[in-house]
């Protein structure tokens, strides 16, 4: 098949026109973290405390969901892979910022992105927490010269994609994540019920 | 109307609830919610050639500000000058896209009567006490996501989809890092 997307990489429409289809996905979004529970801290925190696992649940379907579309839409030749943009790999910084993310994750009950669900219904905690991160991000500023210039591009391994990492066929780990993914799910359903209080 | 807490899981806090109050609509199935999630995300990789985002519109709004205090502190340092071009600095992809996500949100929550002023919390925390968690905890955040070049979002989600190498060794130090803290603040939400 014809090469046809991605479409704003093909030249089929300009930047103003990308904002407004920004603010069109943002839409679906937001209205989807929404119905999850996601403007809820405490519904996110309780993934931490194995009670609820929504937070594995969506986030899995959403991840398997875009990477089936994704893979088969390329194999099939109509979606050009190598034009969609990939955040480049550095190690260490993503497994440090990693670890201190997921512990600003439990500590302040939300992700940036939930956060802004949180505020659009009402969270008063949300909106703390989206200052906080305000906060956070003007002290990186601030002190990158002397704490994080030296190694933010540490252990660099460029754009690449776990197949190349691993020298596993992209099809073949897309199948095993959708199996992990499974496991998981059914992981989570025996938890929650042996979690759950009994009445 | 205090007495009703609008964040409550649909069916827990119910006997509370005045016959009078609309009752919050409970929670999509995740796995439903999961699959809407996912193809917003789809649509994003074959409209835009890229993924989803929100730390990047945070430090939109930041540079902005900035360079409205101080021009010249701004395009001498090398995080804020990253989010800074010809354009005006809020004209840009990941502004939009999280002013939509608010938006977004706004109308599921009042689709299922879930709008309403309230700290979400649990029971053996302070209001105080959990705002000052919420502020050092979206700080922490802030920072692990400038270190990582993205957060549950343009990491976890976006490169997630893409088997990207650097998004899954995040996605599982997200995890960590949350499961190796939970035990130290769980009087926040158990």
């Amino acid at each position: 098949m014809d090469i046809g997307a991605p479409f704003f990489k093909l030249g089929m429409f300009g930047e103003d026109a990308s904002l407004a289809v920004a603010a069109c996905l943002g839409i679906g979004f937001g209205f989807f973290l929404e119905r999850a529970g996601f403007g809820s801290s405490r519904k996110l925190t309780a993934q931490f405390y194995l009670t609820d696992w929504s937070v594995l649940k969506v986030m899995f379907t959403a991840i398997v969901t875009a990477m089936v579309g994704v893979y088969v839409l390329s194999a099939i030749g109509w979606l050009d892979f190598s034009k969609i943009y990939l955040v480049p790999t550095f190690l260490v910084p993503q497994i440090v910022g990693g670890l201190v993310f997921g512990v600003g994750f439990i500590v302040g009950g939300y992700c940036p992105g939930t956060s802004v669900a949180g505020i659009a219904t009402g969270k008063i905690d949300a909106l703390v927490y989206a200052l906080g991160m305000i906060a956070g991000i003007v002290v990186y500023a601030e002190t990158f010269e002397a704490l994080f210039s030296g190694w933010n591009e540490a252990t660099p391994l460029g754009q690449v994609t776990l197949p190349t990492v691993l020298g596993i066929p992209y099809g073949v780990l897309v199948v095993a994540v959708v199996a992990l993914a499974l496991g998981a799910f059914a992981l989570a359903g025996r938890v929650e019920a042996a979690l759950r209080p009994r009445s | 109307m205090s007495a009703v807490s609008p964040t409550a899981v649909a069916g827990k806090h119910v006997d509370r609830v005045p016959r009078s109050v609309p009752r919050a609509a409970a929670y999509m199935n995740p796995y439903v919610a999961g699959v809407g999630l996912g193809l917003v995300l789809l649509a994003s990789f074959v409209i835009m050639g890229r993924g989803l985002g929100a730390t990047g519109a945070f430090s939109s709004f930041i540079a902005w500000i900035a360079q409205m205090i101080s021009p010249e502190h701004v395009e001498a340092n090398a995080v804020y000058s990253d989010y800074l071009g010809d354009q005006h600095p809020l004209k840009a992809w990941l502004v939009f896209l999280v002013a939509g996500a608010f938006v977004g949100a706004l109308i599921s929550g009042l689709m299922a009567r879930r709008f309403g002023f309230a700290v979400d919390k649990g029971p053996r925390i302070a209001t105080a006490g959990r705002l000052g968690y919420a502020f050092f905890g979206g700080a922490l955040a802030g920072i692990g996501a400038k270190m990582a070049l993205g957060c549950t979002s343009g990491q976890a989600l976006t490169g997630g989809a893409l088997l990207n190498t650097g998004s899954w060794i995040f996605m599982l130090m997200v995890f960590t890092g949350g499961f190796a803290a939970a035990w130290f603040v769980r009087k926040q939400w158990i």
